[in-house]
């Protein structure tokens, strides 16, 4: 046998080395690479932050920081985490990379825009580690008024600038996917032939696109009212508080269906490839994405239940939050009926998707709970609601990206992730989060208030336990973090296909070449037929 | 550390239906959740994949099947909403014989004005077995005022009233909390309700300095800010007079009318010519930033000792 | 099918198969990009309903105090430069060089005329001190809150109207340099049209604000 000639096949990875090639890159796959380091960033500090609140919160009187900075630590964990880590994270690194292959592009429709928005991620993003480094902001990333109009005296201004920017790096992304998955499907790849990843974030790019401006305009009223005063929110001037709370959360509500459709996404393609059997229901999942887009923007008054909205209009919104919770509950049925009769592996992104359909279906529940106008008025406010979208935001959409990230790792990178670490630090992600968030349920409705820096003794034992399960929850983040850098050395080398799944994004190269594709397919088949990959893939077990 | 409850103490006839609502919702949720739990539990153990190449049967959608997920769920999350939603209406209801008491929430303390005069900082005593209505407002931002052993909650927004109501069911101390993010000092805005025996509490109330009763202190402010000048009791001074305004319908310059509410009132004191009473000329000046909003509750109380009682308003707000 | 050997031309970027397929994703894009700024200006919108229904009698005085017929004109002028603009672009599909300039000048130049009366107008505020800050002092309403608001209002939604005025009119320089030096052809003039797009769209903005801030409940002002 002859030794492997050693000439470098041309991938997207060194297809240029020096910094420019990377900086004013227009390749989608390197765009989402940015993006990775980008958000990673902000998930460490966003996590270093969650440390300092888990730690002060085991003492019932606080003592390593005093309540100022508290406030803030809080307040900056909320924005560093929604606005810099999760609402770009999977469609920024994942979408942006796998959007195009899935359906046989050779890139987005607006390449240029979609750096130019990854410039403006980091550009928001500035803007909000000068006010952390400055002297930090003390309002709640729900910034409500008057108290971050007036009376708040930190970096409000530029903390809601740098969202302001971050804003329109999502709205561009969401209108890049929207006119790619119209105009630049390969022949033959038609809407009910796409990898439900695709509806996914079609999906959130609708939100992204009709969302996000509000919450633009919102923080310029914000602004201007805190520098000019012009009393759109200040009761003495004649304005109104609760209309700030209207039009921030007629974005922000939407905003979480941003955080959770496309997990949602990642979710059909593990659970299909892990079955290697198409998603039960495709068709159903794919219309129940663009419901949730959809019924997302109909629901935000349920954040309002107890700020003196009309009682009548609590009761429409309560409504409509049981009639969102609906589609969400068709897809974890449809997920959990693929295993049915399939043929199960427990590679490590399953781990995740098992992780995730149980994690979600408690914090979709527990929504149930919320969206109940008496009990809602009891636990608004409290740390049950924090548990409710932590089981979501963590329990589902963190682990639907970790389990994305080791999905697609050998297709970005050439390399496979050391498997047996991998599995260990999911459970150990599982664990802990569990330790850490279940208990702040039973809190909640003991009466804990949330964004409390002091509380009454009675609830220490269930913050120590929550600590607890946070320092295990931290160890098992750190993990991936070191061997995932370690396979880029180390690992592996993988094949096109390690998993046997179905996709175009697995009939190229790992990693692939510049231009994805050399010919544009032409698709012959439906989604996830099985039949055409067989033979491929490593056997797991 | 003996004790380790799950659920806080139910002191109110509210908080008995919410927790039994909530038992409903926990049934529901843990049934779903063991249900889903099992299912992949089970499914992953039963088809793990045997061989490398294997390549199970594909398996079409089946209607019936998603309709059933789709309705059974619906259903009962319609019960879940009716039953919740009954519960908020009646929370919104308080009962026209409800003892009222005054809250005014600013950085970081609870103010409360009792009726007959006392005062309380943080603190708020009420008897046994009687509704309480709470009208409340904030001085500076929106505070939150919540009570976990009545299952009650309601924000304090600066420039408006809001109302929130419990009847307490068990004598005892129960947690005060600002529940709504208010700045440096938020999670010491905390106080506690003492519910206490109608004796205990008639005695309580009677102790203490004799401040006067609220429309007391409100009779006062009307002399001192000079109100009385042009609102005389005869009808003939520039103003209308006020006997008989709380509870009554007025009719307004521009021709529609109003219910002449604990609202109506703080806003013709702040706000005067936000609404000018028909046939009277726009001539009353503001006294924003010339009265607390302690001090208007207390013209309010004032104002409506003059009129009928508050079953005239027949329960509203 | 096309491979990524192939140069690229600005009529065909190397991720498009075909030139009708990029005509069509950038239009479509625009048109996407033109439903969030219809968000964006709609949250202000939304704000200025609600206050215009809580402070009807005030807003009604206070919008009565801008110049109707000054605004009237300007409408005029704006629904012209969209007229010279639809003009241009079909000068575009026709390939006619010449009369695309002319009339992309055209729009330019009207597009100035509206901003040279805004500025007039906002001018005119300033003297009469309706400018919100602290020398606001509106005569003859009984709260000065309220008409300050009207005012921010206005203020806002018009300064973000001019705001994307001034962007189009740069977009338009960029265009009438290209168009001169013969950048387009009847088989590429996509930039000419999605350009002209937004511009129809600033003006459709105007449309709803010039009766929102100027025209209701006119009679009852004063």
């Amino acid at each position: 046998m002859t030794p492997a000639v050693d000439v470098e096949r041309e991938t997207y990875l060194n297809a240029g080395h020096d910094l420019k090639s990377w900086l004013l890159t227009k390749d989608h796959k390197r765009i989402g690479l940015l993006y990775l380091f980008t958000i990673t960033l902000f998930f460490f500090l966003g996590g270093a932050m969650a440390t300092m609140i888990r730690l002060e919160l085991m003492t019932p009187q606080g003592g390593l920081v005093s309540s100022e900075t508290y406030n803030k630590l809080f307040t900056m964990h909320g924005v560093a985490m929604i606005f810099f880590f999760l609402i770009p994270s999977i469609p920024a690194v994942l979408g942006n990379f796998f959007l195009p292959m899935m359906i046989g592009a050779r890139d987005l429709a607006f390449p240029r825009l979609n750096l130019i928005s990854w410039y403006l991620l980091v550009i928001g993003g500035l803007f909000a580690i000068f006010a952390m480094l400055a002297g930090g902001v003390d309002t709640g990333w729900t910034f409500y008024t008057p108290y971050s109009t007036t009376y708040s005296n930190s970096w409000v201004i530029a903390t809601a600038l740098g969202i302001f920017v971050a804003g329109f790096s999502s709205i561009l992304t969401g209108l890049n996917f929207i006119v790619t998955v119209h105009r630049m499907r390969a022949p033959g790849m038609t809407w009910f032939r796409l990898p439900l990843f695709v509806w996914a974030h079609y999906a959130t790019a609708l939100i992204q696109v009709l969302g996000t401006p509000v919450l633009a305009v919102t923080i310029v009223l914000l602004l201007c009212e805190r520098l000019l005063h012009i009393g759109i929110f200040d009761p003495k001037l004649g304005g109104d508080p609760v209309l700030f709370q209207h039009m921030f959360w007629f974005y922000s509500h939407p905003a979480v269906y941003i955080m959770v459709l496309p997990a949602m996404g990642v979710i059909s393609e593990l659970v299909s490839t892990f079955s290697r059997k198409p998603i039960f229901g495709y068709k159903i999942v794919a219309f129940s994405s663009v419901a949730i887009a959809v019924l997302g923007f109909l629901v935000w008054g349920h954040h309002l239940f107890v700020s003196t909205q009309s009682v009548y209009a609590g009761m429409v919104f309560s409504f409509l939050s049981y009639c969102v919770a609906i589609p969400s509950a068709i897809k974890v049925f449809n997920w959990t009926a693929t295993l049915y009769k399939g043929s199960i592996s427990y590679a490590t992104p399953m781990l995740y998707a098992f992780g995730f359909v149980g994690l979600f279906t408690i914090g979709g529940l527990t929504g149930l709970f919320v969206a109940c106008l008496g009990i809602d008025v009891h636990v608004t406010d409290t740390y049950f609601v924090v548990a409710h979208f932590h089981y979501i935001m963590v329990g589902g959409a963190i682990m639907a990206y970790l389990g994305g990230l080791h999905y697609w790792w050998p297709k970005m990178t050439g390399r496979m992730y050391p498997e047996m670490w991998a599995r260990l630090s999911a459970g150990i992600i599982f664990l802990g989060f569990n330790l850490t968030f279940f208990p702040q349920f039973i809190l909640g409705y003991l009466g804990m208030p949330r964004r409390y820096h002091v509380y009454p003794p009675e609830f220490q034992v269930l913050n120590v336990m929550s600590t607890a399960g946070a320092s295990v929850l931290a160890v098992g983040y750190l993990m991936p973090m070191i061997y995932f850098i370690w396979s880029l050395r180390y690992g592996k080398v993988a094949p096109d296909n390690p998993w046997g799944a179905t996709g175009l994004e697995w009939k190229t190269a790992s990693p692939p070449p510049l231009h994805n594709f050399d010919e544009t397919p032409v698709v012959t088949h439906a989604a996830y037929d099985y039949s055409t990959v067989t033979g491929e893939g490593i056997d797991f077990g | 550390m003996g004790k380790f409850p799950l659920f806080p103490e139910q002191a109110s006839t509210f908080a008995p239906e919410v927790d039994h609502l909530l038992f409903f919702l926990l049934a529901v949720a843990a049934f779903f959740t063991l249900l889903i739990f099992a299912a992949i539990f089970f499914f992953a153990v039963r088809y793990r994949r045997r061989s490398h190449g294997e390549l199970p049967e594909v398996q079409h959608g089946a209607m019936t099947l998603e309709i059933l997920w789709t309705a059974i769920p619906f259903g009962l999350t319609m019960v879940m909403f009716t039953w919740g939603a009954s519960i908020y209406f009646r929370e919104a209801r308080p009962p026209d014989d409800a003892l009222q008491i005054y809250v005014v929430g600013k950085q970081w303390m609870w103010k409360i004005q009792h009726m007959e005069g006392k005062r309380e900082i943080n603190e708020l005593h009420i008897p046994l077995g009687r509704p309480v209505k709470l009208t409340m407002t904030s001085e500076d931002v929106i505070h939150n005022f919540f009570v976990p052993a009545f299952r009650t909650k309601q924000d304090a927004v600066p420039g408006k009233y809001s109302t929130t109501w419990f009847q307490p069911t068990k004598a005892g101390k129960y947690h005060l909390f600002c529940a709504a993010y208010c700045g440096t000092r938020h999670s010491a805005m905390t106080g506690w309700v003492y519910v206490m025996e109608p004796r205990d509490y008639a005695n309580w109330m009677r102790g203490g300095e004799s401040t006067g009763s609220l429309a007391d202190d409100g009779a006062k402010l009307f002399q001192e800010l000079a109100c009385v000048n042009c609102h005389k009791a005869d009808n003939h001074g520039r103003c209308p007079s006020l006997v008989g305004l709380f509870g009554s319908t007025v009719k307004l310059s521009t021709g529609g009318t109003v219910k002449a509410d604990e609202a109506y009132i703080r806003e013709s004191i702040l706000q005067p010519n936000a609404k000018i009473v028909a046939g009277y000329p726009p001539a009353m000046p503001t006294f924003q930033g010339l009265v607390t909003e302690e001090g208007v509750l207390q013209l309010v109380e004032y104002i409506k000792s003059l009129g009928p009682s508050p079953a005239a308003l027949g329960g509203a707000r | 099918m096309a491979s990524h050997t192939r140069t690229e031309t600005l009529a065909l970027r190397e991720q498009f198969d075909t030139e009708a397929q990029q005509k069509d994703a950038s239009t479509l894009g625009m048109w996407i990009f033109l439903i969030t700024e219809i968000m964006f200006f709609g949250g202000l919108f939304l704000a200025y309903t609600v206050y215009r229904r809580w402070y009807a009698d005030i807003f009604a005085v206070t919008s009565s105090s801008l110049n109707v017929y000054i605004g009237a004109a300007n409408t005029l002028v704006l629904l012209s430069s969209s007229l010279t603009m639809v003009l241009a672009v079909r000068a575009a599909q026709l390939g006619k060089r010449k009369a695309l300039v002319v009339f992309l000048i055209l729009t330019l130049l009207l597009g100035g005329v509206f901003l040279g009366v805004k500025a007039y107008e906002w001018n005119q505020k300033y003297v009469e001190h309706h400018i919100p800050g602290p020398d606001f002092h509106f005569e003859g309403v009984a709260q000065q809150g309220p008409a300050q608001l009207f005012f921010s209002l206005y203020f806002a939604m018009t300064g973000l109207h001019a705001l994307h005025m001034v962007i189009g009119a740069g977009l338009l320089i960029v265009l009438i340099a290209l168009a001169a030096k013969g950048r387009f052809s009847a088989s590429y003039m996509t930039p000419v049209d999605v350009v002209g797009l937004y511009w129809h769209f600033v003006d459709i903005v105007w449309i709803f604000l010039f009766p929102l801030l100027y025209l209701i409940d006119r009679h009852l002002g004063r």
